[in-house]
């Protein structure tokens, strides 16, 4: 039976779920990302504590020092619940498609200079392991955040960076002759000197048991500074100029990704600080502390495309930081 | 020759290594057990993390690409179905307790599902399982936020959906299925993959989705309909992955396979349990009717499950504990659970009725050993009482068995007519269950079980009203405060459909429709 309905109008008898109405007022429309992010998260009456961990609740606040009257207050400005994320990021994977092709298909990458390719494959492939290295950090932080509003970003998160390695890694199949560009760039991370202060880094970072603390270091700090530094500066800018523009087109994912993405990080780090003066200070204190360390890993690898340029650009991109972080009430 | 030697063409499976799996490393700035920390504390050995076969293959391009489309769809489908009041085509208006059923209590499992498979996917050593369990925490968010968004224009017209997340934590029935993913969540990262990824995803997964998605498509409900469908490619992956796991860690070494067996038994049973009540839901709730309880458990799991468990068996595997009960349960678990809720409307969230004279006679159809002879009667002697005005709503609060949660609603094995008691003294306390199987589960863990928020208790201790009420008040009712506590709205969400708004809301409003008065 196939009834007409569209001349039937029915009062609702109420707008939304009643813990999304606690939150916007009972008497407006809300929002898919407001109903598929606002309270999903269970928080009460849990029935038993972790076996692996059973110093903590299931969903814990008190992992983080970071204290919150209501997480909540997080909000994600690009408004990313699962379908709007997946049609953001649909889009952009269909401009880096046809990237690819206009690249192979003009056979743009062969028309690079020897010395180019080697310089972004010494660059750009040892970073496809930084990149598993955010999408281990993601993958915690949506695990083990307090929140679906703090944890729905943290696993987009670990995802895009999953699929910046795999971005790099088509690169490094493009420009390399073999396969063996790849064993070639992961003995460089094993093993290579310009490598081992970003390992390290990476790896500390693993065993960050914070979540608000992970976020600093890798979302905050790394992210905040390898992206402008690698792919603002040194691929857009630098090798572009030195005809490298087709190398800008294969990574314009991360440009794109990275412009996105602040967004909700700058978003994060302003409420946490406006929340009270022990956040504000806590996240001087690690934003300070994971910024040096990031900047001084990031130097030996700014310098494999930069030489003695990197100093003055690394130092050039520091303040930039800093100035876009005190934007976000966080003065360093 | 100057010839340039053309790159080796990759095939997809190497590809896709190369995109995925050389990502990792072995740390040694800091120890790998400090970078892994739960991977070895349950037992399981993994000698060789590599031998990991990938189920799927999918880079994140691709899985952008398609599951974008997927969404479109979806949400068109969404819209149009809430545009054009979709809800009042169903088939009549008490099925809309069977959506109830699921947004109140599967839907959050979905979210827990995304946490859990997050989990695990941060914790596991080796890249491909961590990346095809971030791919279905991914997923599971999805679901989670579809069903959340598809029911929330049933939200909109009808009551017992108002407060889904605030009851999930407190409503008496509710701890059912949330204990059960408590448990999965809490366990560790191997069990997690077995309980959830195997045991429900792949054993379980066609006796809950199928009834349900088969259930809203029957009653003509096309919005819950589209996100089962649309779910059904994911899940396609999921059960791949469940498959996937167990035949890795039984292959990873001898002395897994104890561990493993032990796994199958608890989630079987533990999922099993939880199914009561979408066995009810089939047998009661649907309007429309698409088989019964009994002949989905032979399909799905009789059938399916033997030719899974007789592959498995290669590998030592046997089926799972207490199927012999589960095989004379399946007479009983249904009619069991609908009286319960009968009996219990007036502190439920969704509405109960007796079924019409022909749904009655559908069920004896199908229950031929059991139906006539316990529970026809029964449900016709509710009917007399509650039209000679006695309908008689239960205040007193059931005893739980505390692995499962469920009121002690079960019968002996054997004997229908005799309630199935058992209990364990453990430390100063005495410990009741529903089955030899809860027992069991509980013994093997009891330091896991007696932590558990059991509803009942926790009315009885006073945890369950809201601040400020006193229960030694003069004239204090228990049972509202309660119910106050649940956000339930009294006389719109509980006690019968006959009589309901919901009942009398949808019948003006397809009057609107398809009268001109």
């Amino acid at each position: 039976m196939h009834i007409d309905l569209r001349t039937v109008s029915i009062k609702p008898q109420r707008q939304t779920f009643d813990h999304i109405a606690r939150r916007i007022g009972p008497d407006k429309a809300a929002t898919r990302y407001q109903e598929g992010t606002l309270d999903v998260q269970a928080t009460h009456n849990f029935h038993y504590r972790p076996t692996w961990d059973p110093d903590y609740e299931i969903f814990d606040a008190s992992r983080s020092a970071i204290r919150m009257a209501d997480w909540y207050a997080f909000k994600d400005p690009r408004q990313f619940y699962y379908g709007a994320y997946t049609l953001a990021r649909a889009k952009q994977q269909e401009t880096a498609e046809s990237n690819f092709d206009f690249v192979e298909g003009r056979g743009l990458a062969d028309n690079l200079s020897e010395e180019l390719k080697a310089t972004v494959l010494k660059l750009l492939l040892p970073l496809r392991h930084v990149a598993w290295g955010g999408n281990m950090n993601g993958a915690f932080i949506a695990a083990y955040g307090y929140g679906t509003a703090l944890t729905q970003p943290g696993l987009f998160h670990s995802m895009d960076q999953l699929g910046i390695a795999q971005y790099i890694t088509r690169v490094g199949l493009l420009l390399g002759d073999d396969v063996d560009v790849l064993d070639e760039a992961k003995k460089s991370w094993m093993e290579g000197e310009a490598w081992q202060g970003l390992r390290r880094y990476v790896e500390d970072s693993f065993v960050l048991k914070d979540p608000l603390e992970l976020f600093v270091a890798q979302m905050v700090a790394l992210d905040g500074l390898l992206y402008p530094l690698v792919y603002e500066t040194i691929i857009d800018d630098v090798l572009a100029s030195r005809g490298g523009t087709p190398i800008a087109m294969l990574t314009q994912f991360m440009t794109d990704w990275y412009a996105e993405t602040r967004k909700w990080v700058d978003a994060t780090v302003k409420t946490a600080a406006a929340e009270s003066p022990e956040n504000k200070a806590l996240l001087e204190k690690w934003i300070a502390h994971w910024r040096d360390r990031a900047a001084a890993a990031l130097m030996p690898v700014a310098q494999i495309a930069l030489g003695a340029q990197a100093d003055a650009l690394t130092s050039e991109l520091v303040g930039q930081f800093n100035a876009r972080l005190a934007k976000a009430g966080v003065a360093l | 020759m100057d010839m340039k030697v053309s790159k080796k063409k990759l095939g997809l499976k190497e590809k896709y290594q190369h995109m995925t799996r050389g990502l990792g490393w072995e740390t040694t700035y800091q120890s790998m057990d400090e970078v892994f920390p739960y991977a070895k504390y349950e037992g399981i050995k993994i000698h060789d993390w590599e031998k990991w076969e990938d189920p799927f293959r999918l880079t994140m391009d691709a899985y952008w690409k398609y599951q974008a489309e997927k969404e479109r769809k979806l949400y068109a489908i969404i819209d149009a179905y809430a545009q054009n009041n979709g809800h009042l085509s169903v088939t009549d208006a008490r099925y809309i307790n069977a959506v109830k059923l699921f947004l109140n209590g599967i839907s959050p499992l979905e979210y827990m599902a995304h946490r859990g498979f997050a989990h695990a996917g941060r914790q596991f050593p080796g890249v491909g399982p961590r990346v095809a369990c971030l791919m279905q925490s991914l997923d599971e968010i999805r679901h989670a936020q579809t069903q959340i968004h598809s029911l929330s224009n049933y939200n909109k017209y009808y009551n017992g959906f108002h407060e889904y997340r605030h009851m999930l934590e407190r409503v008496w029935y509710l701890s059912v299925p949330r204990s059960f993913f408590d448990d999965a969540y809490t366990a560790g990262p191997f069990e997690f993959m077995v309980a959830i990824g195997f045991s429900f995803e792949y054993v379980l997964t066609n006796l809950l989705f199928v009834p349900f998605v088969s259930g809203a498509a029957y009653n003509g409900d096309m919005g819950t309909m589209t996100f089962g469908f649309s779910a059904q490619s994911d899940e396609a992956r999921h059960m791949t992955l469940g498959l996937e796991v167990i035949k890795f860690i039984l292959e990873q070494d001898p002395d897994n396979l104890p561990i493993v067996q032990q796994w199958i038994d608890k989630w079987t049973w533990r999922g099993y349990r939880v199914l009561t009540l979408v066995g009810m839901m089939m047998d009661y709730m649907l309007p429309k009717r698409i088989m019964s309880w009994k002949e989905a458990w032979e399909v799905y799991f009789e059938e399916n499950g033997g030719a899974l468990f007789k592959d498995l068996a290669r590998y030592g595997i046997r089926p799972p504990k207490w199927l012999d009960q589960i095989e004379q349960d399946k007479d009983h678990i249904s009619h069991q659970a609908w009286g319960t809720f009968y009996n219990y409307a007036a502190a439920c969230n969704f509405h109960t009725w007796i079924p019409t004279d022909d749904e009655l006679d559908w069920l004896s159809q199908k229950y031929p050993n059991s139906f006539d002879k316990y529970y026809r009667p029964r449900l016709e002697f509710w009917r007399e009482e509650a039209k000679k005005g006695n309908r008689f709503y239960n205040k007193t609060l059931p005893m739980l068995c505390q692995t499962c949660q469920i009121p002690m609603i079960f019968t002996e094995p054997g004997d229908p007519t005799q309630i199935c008691y058992r209990e364990v003294d453990y430390k100063d306390n005495k410990y009741h269950f529903c089955s030899d199987g809860c027992k069991e589960i509980f013994e093997h863990e009891p330091e896991k079980y007696i932590q558990a928020w059991l509803p009942v208790h926790q009315i009885y201790q006073g945890n369950c009203f809201n601040e400020g009420v006193d229960p030694t008040a003069e004239g204090f009712d228990p049972l509202a405060a309660v119910l106050d506590y649940y956000h339930l709205n009294f006389g719109r969400d509980n006690l019968d459909f006959e009589g309901s708004e919901d009942q009398r809301n949808f019948e003006a409003w397809r009057g609107m429709a398809t009268k001109n008065t």
